[in-house]
């Protein structure tokens, strides 16, 4: 028998703008660039964690995305939450960085601090180790986000057992151009995890 | 529950363009890894296993295609029609295409290529190998860092477990490249010689290139001979940091337990590990650590890495179409450059090709991120 899985909570930080289940939480005047917008959301969010300011951009987004949805869900450090992320250019904006470091072969110098943060899934790890969340965690990439597949996968993760909810999303930050998607999809909640469900929230303009 | 198998597979490799060309290669102790001195690669000598690029222009002549792909392109073409051709697959809007890759065309970037910068969108990617072969479906691409390759797999066979597809074909590969070379380079990672996995004296890892493909399926009628079922998997994180493993193993530790448990088999019938191994000090160590935890440590075990190098995306898959190899021919393959135990838990690392009766083997990887991977597999036939 299927089990009938619903989506908890979800955040949306895009055009300078950080909407949780909807509601506005707070907006930045849309000349702000990225850097000031998300130093804004780590005070917003009351934030202690130096880690944050090592971050390269696509994981500082990823973060908050996520600092959104797991603060308002209020889980247990012994709570089996998986983490599923997707987007469309990868680890770019960084990879851009790292080949601007050693085109130049007069001045070479590529960096670790930088060279690490051209794997998309370095993401995950930023989450996993705020939340301490030793669980299963995979990213994708797609040409724009995918209902369909979040939707299959994270309900396989939740039928076959190895995870009790699912962190899901897209995360996307190519240029000064961003986006994020983040929600969680669990046995509880008001709304049904379904394709066109999330194809709403996704689009929800804030 | 409807079970799902490894069937046919291709490798592309230094060490040749089938996989019957490869494990020829390896049973014979034949190392692809050679010192490459090549500015336009990088500007001071290093240890790899590169794709000779006359013989893979040569081999994708044959295909017939009149335009030019990049050079991951090329390979991952030639994989995936050996696959193709071997299994008669009719395409169907229930066939997906999973693609395994870190970086991509990221070579792209280079002010000196001649491809356009938006190739370098995995999602482009993706769209070259779905139009060439005329898959229905977008192509899913999972890039998390070196559990990739393997991670492809369990995705696959979720995918076909949840009924979205009835086969699944995965295609993995990444190439050496400056971009890859400098960064591991700028982490001091990059072994000075021949990369030695577990080993005393091993000094850092080789990076490699390949292409891997298999087709994952629910049906049994029609499997390849080497065909393996895929009885279990998991994929646990870390928490613990961005680019160094856990000291206590605990996400692979997990992984591995998330796989036994769905496979409902005890540690004790799994005849052999396919470990990780890259040969830098901390990974090995780590994958020791969790082997131990799991009391594996008797089960022989070996790396490919001392092969091949690490060829990234295609490393977990590449690695688990040996191992099918190495249970369907009843042979354990020596771990290549393995010398005196360099770990500092024992582990039952495997010194020289040993015949022996095999069924079911286990597949890990581990990666930045804090990733891992394990993956079950018994033999079929």
């Amino acid at each position: 028998m299927k089990i009938e899985n619903y989506i908890s909570n979800y955040c949306h930080i895009r055009n300078n703008t950080v909407s949780v289940n909807g509601e506005l939480i707070f907006k930045e005047d849309s000349n702000s660039e990225f850097a000031d917008f998300s130093k804004k959301g780590y005070k917003q969010l009351n934030l202690s964690y130096s880690k944050f300011f090592k971050m390269d951009n696509l994981s500082k987004l990823a973060f908050l995305g996520a600092e959104y949805v797991l603060n308002a869900t209020k889980i247990d450090a012994d709570d089996n939450v998986a983490i599923v992320l997707t987007n469309r250019a990868s680890s770019l904006d960084t990879d851009r960085k790292h080949q601007g470091s050693i085109q130049d072969k007069e001045s070479y110098y590529p960096s670790p601090a930088v060279f690490v943060y051209t794997l998309p899934n370095i993401t995950i790890g930023e989450i996993s180790i705020k939340h301490q969340l030793k669980s299963e965690n995979a990213f994708f990439i797609f040409d724009a986000f995918n209902a369909d597949f979040l939707h299959a996968y994270a309900s396989s993760l939740l039928e076959k057992e190895k995870a009790e909810s699912v962190l899901c999303g897209w995360v996307d930050y190519d240029g000064e151009a961003y986006d994020c998607f983040m929600y969680m999809v669990s046995q509880k909640g008001q709304r049904k995890h379904t394709t066109n469900e999330l194809k709403n929230l996704y689009k929800n303009k804030d | 529950m409807s079970q799902t198998y490894l069937s046919y597979n291709n490798i592309i490799s230094s060490l040749g363009f089938t996989t019957a060309q490869n494990i020829e290669n390896i049973s014979l102790g034949n190392s692809g890894i050679e010192k490459i001195d090549d500015k336009k690669v990088l500007q001071t000598p290093f240890y790899s296993s590169l794709i000779k690029t006359d013989q893979l222009d040569a081999a994708f002549q044959k295909l017939g295609s009149s335009i030019d792909f990049t050079r991951l392109e090329k390979m991952m073409f030639l994989s995936l029609n050996d696959v193709l051709e071997q299994s008669n697959l009719e395409i169907t809007a229930k066939t997906g295409l999973i693609i395994s890759t870190t970086k991509g065309n990221v070579d792209v970037l280079d002010t000196h290529s001649q491809f356009p910068k938006k190739r370098a969108y995995l999602a482009e990617l993706g769209k070259q190998i779905q139009q060439f072969f005329e898959f229905k479906n977008e192509a899913i691409v999972v890039s998390n860092a070196c559990v990739s390759g393997i991670l492809a797999v369990s995705v696959a066979k979720r995918m076909i477990e949840s009924g979205v597809y009835d086969n699944v074909l995965i295609a993995s590969g990444d190439i050496v490249s400056e971009f890859i070379l400098s960064g591991f380079q700028s982490f001091q990672a990059i072994s000075d010689a021949p990369c030695r996995p577990f080993s005393k004296n091993r000094t850092g890892i080789n990076i490699g290139e390949a292409a891997a493909s298999v087709l994952v399926t629910s049906k049994k009628e029609n499997l390849s001979p080497d065909a393996v079922e895929i009885l279990g998997d998991g994929s646990c994180n870390d928490a613990n940091h961005i680019s160094g493993p856990s000291r206590t193993g605990e996400g692979l530790y997990r992984s591995i337990q998330s796989a036994l448990k769905e496979a409902t088999i005890e540690t004790s019938t799994i005849d052999y590990i396919s470990a990780h191994g890259t040969a830098t000090n901390y990974n090995d160590e780590m994958e020791a650590i969790a082997i131990n935890r799991m009391e594996l440590s008797d089960v022989p075990v070996n790396s490919l890495k001392g092969y091949y190098g690490h060829t990234l995306g295609a490393s977990g898959l590449l690695e688990a179409i040996v191992g099918m190899q190495s249970v369907f021919n009843n042979t354990l393959y020596a771990s290549y450059g393995f010398d005196e135990l360099g770990v500092s838990q024992s582990i039952n690392v495997i010194k020289e090709n040993i015949k022996k009766p095999l069924q079911t083997f286990l597949k890990t990887a581990s990666g930045f991120g804090g990733c891992n991977t394990a993956v079950i597999f018994k033999k079929v036939h």
